[in-house]
């Protein structure tokens, strides 16, 4: 396979998923729960820091900076990490990628990989890939576990299991556990504690086991070589720590140049994303020292896609998306729609610019996700470095309704527009035509006016689904226009 | 003090109560109104569905027509969020692809210009109370442009709050997209639907009569929703409500 691969097979338009979500009556009450729930705590926490904005401003700012400058900082991070008894790998696209990891794995004689939670690899579906290879790779986040666990596919960025209630996690434990490793206790209730309890007893014996960990990184560090995993279970840093083996994939866009940039993020990141003041473990990790964790480290860098993002001016800004999720708490149109619907590892409006960047426009649902939002601008208004997602969004329908100039695997070319937009063409320049022409509007309007009582109460083709749900205005018997002449005379 | 009305195309040709409320109010109190014939629709509609080159003719004529206005007055948050905010971003663009100036230069022109109904009244004229009379308990939900595009913020409660007659009550959830978002409601229309019925049953909840908001088109999303669904609420433009008086009220 060549190409930008985000690990998910074919998937529907979005409108279709969503419409579904949108019917799912517990779907809906779990996301509307859990995405309420977490941005009033959110706006507590980024309330209680007087520099908010200021820290908004910081972030973006080191973020544009080392994209700007991303190749000195790539190698920057190369040699740092080189130095401190790492190994980096580059990696063009998910395939690469793949085989790199699972070579890695192979070269070790092992047969099972423990990992952090991590967008990453689910992006490149390394999961599947090493189990193509024979190799199995056990999540060990809790959501990540019950995702797994319940052959499912994650819905959030944060809480990839947002979508189940403890009813639901209850029964896939109990279903499911004993066929991975240590089962479910006998009985097992749907208590957190209890649940959480079954879920470390089953992941002990995994930690302690295991020889190879597979993580992400939330940032690393160009100076000092060093890789950053926020985390709140603690599971992350067991998997950090004990085996012999670790092996980081990592989004070349997630570096920043110097270890005290990390002030602002440490800031940032945990309030925005867990609604916490600090996340509880953050672990950081240079290289391999002797008899201290690892003792062999693997960095590969990935790019499917990335650099070919960072080409395009307005769209290069969603490379600064720390993954922090609050944008999906706060939009009006994840809550209804859910994760799924979104066809990606990355839902909710960062998804909806992230994905038809690095994947292409080119699939109906990569085609729809642009116009997945209603430019509320809630997202950007929460977004820690201030990501305009509405105007990104805005770039990319362009995109999409009428072509233009991108960069694929590095060569600039011109796409043609979408298909199935050639009546929405014609219907807005016809619009344009009219609206140009103010004595044509005021003759459209009066005969609008002349035929209001023949308008029918449902409309057909797309003006249908208005009228599926929603009664239609009333036509005036005059326009304003109108009005305005006989009222007051012709001015101007 | 002479000022122009941008009155917006939805308003123009179905909502024409809501420019002629304007045109009283803004009479009443003092001010004197044109309507510079030569306006049309801002463009939105083609902009933020995906088709900027078709916008740029509307931008053109636009700002054409307010030329020599120092005051333009749009009873439309996402109208005047479309000149104020996306009109530089057009004429920009426009520069960048080697087709000149002109275009950013009229969007810079007139964008600062172009204020919505409550800044005008509240930053410009400095008035909260503008001798309104409406007797009925009123919600109001404030629309994302002019929310987070334009900065409103309490402007027009503190306008309706000062109505005579009129009981200001909380909108429970008033800050979340009511699922209009223009060419969003016919492309995702469940979504779309699910937001909007949503938001009624907020307002329902409030125990108001009237659902005030100040864009009539997230109002013919609302209301179509609450005549559909047979509901007691009806949801009337700001402007009318500040136009009533005891003795021209609102029919």
């Amino acid at each position: 396979m060549t190409g930008t691969y985000l690990g998910m097979p074919a998937f529907p338009a979005f409108p279709e998923a969503a419409g579904e979500a949108v019917r799912d009556e517990v779907l809906r009450a779990n996301l509307r729960h859990a995405t309420h729930t977490i941005r009033d705590k959110r706006a507590r926490a980024v309330a209680e820091l007087e520099d908010w904005d200021r820290l908004r401003a910081a972030g973006k700012a080191i973020k544009d900076h080392t994209l700007r400058h991303l190749d000195c900082y790539l190698l920057q991070l190369e040699e740092s990490v080189t130095a401190a008894g790492g190994t980096v790998h580059w990696a063009a696209d998910a395939d690469e990628a793949n085989r790199i990891v699972t070579d890695l794995v192979r070269a070790t004689g092992e047969r099972e990989v423990v990992k952090v939670k991590s967008m990453a690899t689910q992006e490149i579906g390394l999961n599947e890939a090493l189990e193509a290879a024979g190799i199995a790779a056990y999540e060990t986040d809790l959501a990540e576990l019950i995702v797994q666990l319940g052959h499912d596919r994650p819905s959030h960025i944060l809480v990839p299991a947002i979508h189940r209630n403890r009813g639901e996690i209850r029964d896939i434990f109990r279903s499911e556990m004993g066929s991975w490793g240590r089962p479910a206790p006998e009985g097992l209730g749907d208590d957190p504690r209890e649940l959480a309890e079954a879920a470390r007893l089953h992941l002990r014996e995994k930690f302690l086991r295991a020889e190879v960990a597979v993580s992400g990184a939330n940032f690393m560090v160009a100076e000092t070589g060093t890789m950053v995993v926020f985390e709140s279970e603690g599971n992350g840093r067991m998997c950090l720590t004990l085996p012999e083996t670790l092996i980081s994939v990592v989004g070349i866009e997630k570096v920043v140049p110097t270890f005290r940039d990390l002030e602002v993020f440490l800031q940032t990141l945990p309030r925005s994303s867990t609604a916490e003041r600090m996340n509880p473990y953050t672990t950081m990790w240079t290289g391999t020292a002797a008899g201290d964790g690892p003792s062999a480290f693997h960095l590969v860098l990935l790019d499917n896609g990335r650099t070919d993002t960072l080409a395009d001016e307005t769209g290069r800004q969603a490379l600064r998306c720390i993954r922090c999720s609050a944008c999906l708490n706060v939009c009006p149109v994840y809550e209804r729609a859910g994760g799924h619907a979104y066809g990606s590892v990355y839902p909710g409006p960062i998804g909806a610019i992230l994905s038809p960047q690095l994947r292409g426009t080119g699939s109906e649902i990569d085609a729809t996700l642009p116009y997945a939002s209603t430019l509320c601008g809630a997202c950007y208004e929460v977004c820690p470095v201030a990501i305009d997602i509405p105007e990104v969004l805005v770039h990319l329908r362009e995109r999409v309704a009428q072509g233009g100039p991108v960069t694929r695997e590095g060569i600039r070319v011109t796409l043609r527009p979408a298909h199935g937009h050639t009546a929405e063409r014609a219907a807005m320049r016809a619009a344009r035509l009219l609206l140009d022409r103010p004595g044509a509007l005021r003759a459209g309007e009066r005969l609008l006016a002349r035929a209001r009582r023949l308008a029918p109460r449902r409309l057909p083709g797309p003006g249908r689904a208005w009228t599926d749900t929603r009664a239609l205005p009333a036509i005036p018997a005059e326009s304003f226009r109108d009005w305005w002449t006989r009222e007051r005379g012709t001015s101007q | 003090m002479r000022v122009a009305l941008f009155v917006t195309c939805v308003n123009d040709a179905l909502y024409p109560r809501t420019g002629i409320a304007v045109v009283r109010l803004l009479e009443r109190l003092g001010v004197d109104v044109d309507f510079p014939e030569a306006q049309s629709c801002c463009g939105q509609p083609q902009y933020n569905t995906g088709y900027r080159h078709e916008t740029e003719p509307l931008l053109r004529r636009t700002a054409k027509a307010f030329a020599g206005y120092e005051y333009v007055v749009t009873p439309s948050g996402s109208c005047a969020a479309m000149i104020r905010e996306h009109y530089p971003r057009i004429g920009r663009k426009a520069a960048g692809e080697g087709r000149g100036t002109e275009l950013a230069e009229a969007a810079e022109s007139l964008a600062p210009r172009v204020y919505e109904l409550t800044e005008f009244l509240v930053d410009v004229l400095g008035v909260t109370d503008v001798g309104a009379y409406f007797p009925h308990t009123v919600t109001y939900h404030p629309s994302c442009h002019g929310l987070r595009s334009l900065g409103l913020g309490d402007r027009p409660r503190r306008l309706l709050a000062a109505v005579k007659g009129l009981d200001l009550v909380e909108l429970p959830g008033a800050e979340e997209c009511c699922g209009f978002g223009g060419t969003f409601a016919v492309k995702n229309p469940d979504v779309s639907a699910a937001m909007g019925t949503d938001k009624i049953d907020n307002a329902a909840a409030s125990g108001a009569e009237v659902l005030c908001g100040a864009d009539n088109s997230c109002l013919a999303h609302l209301d179509g929703l609450l005549r559909r669904a047979d509901a007691p609420l009806r949801a009337v433009h700001l402007a009318e409500i500040l136009a009533a008086t005891e003795e021209e009220p609102l029919s």
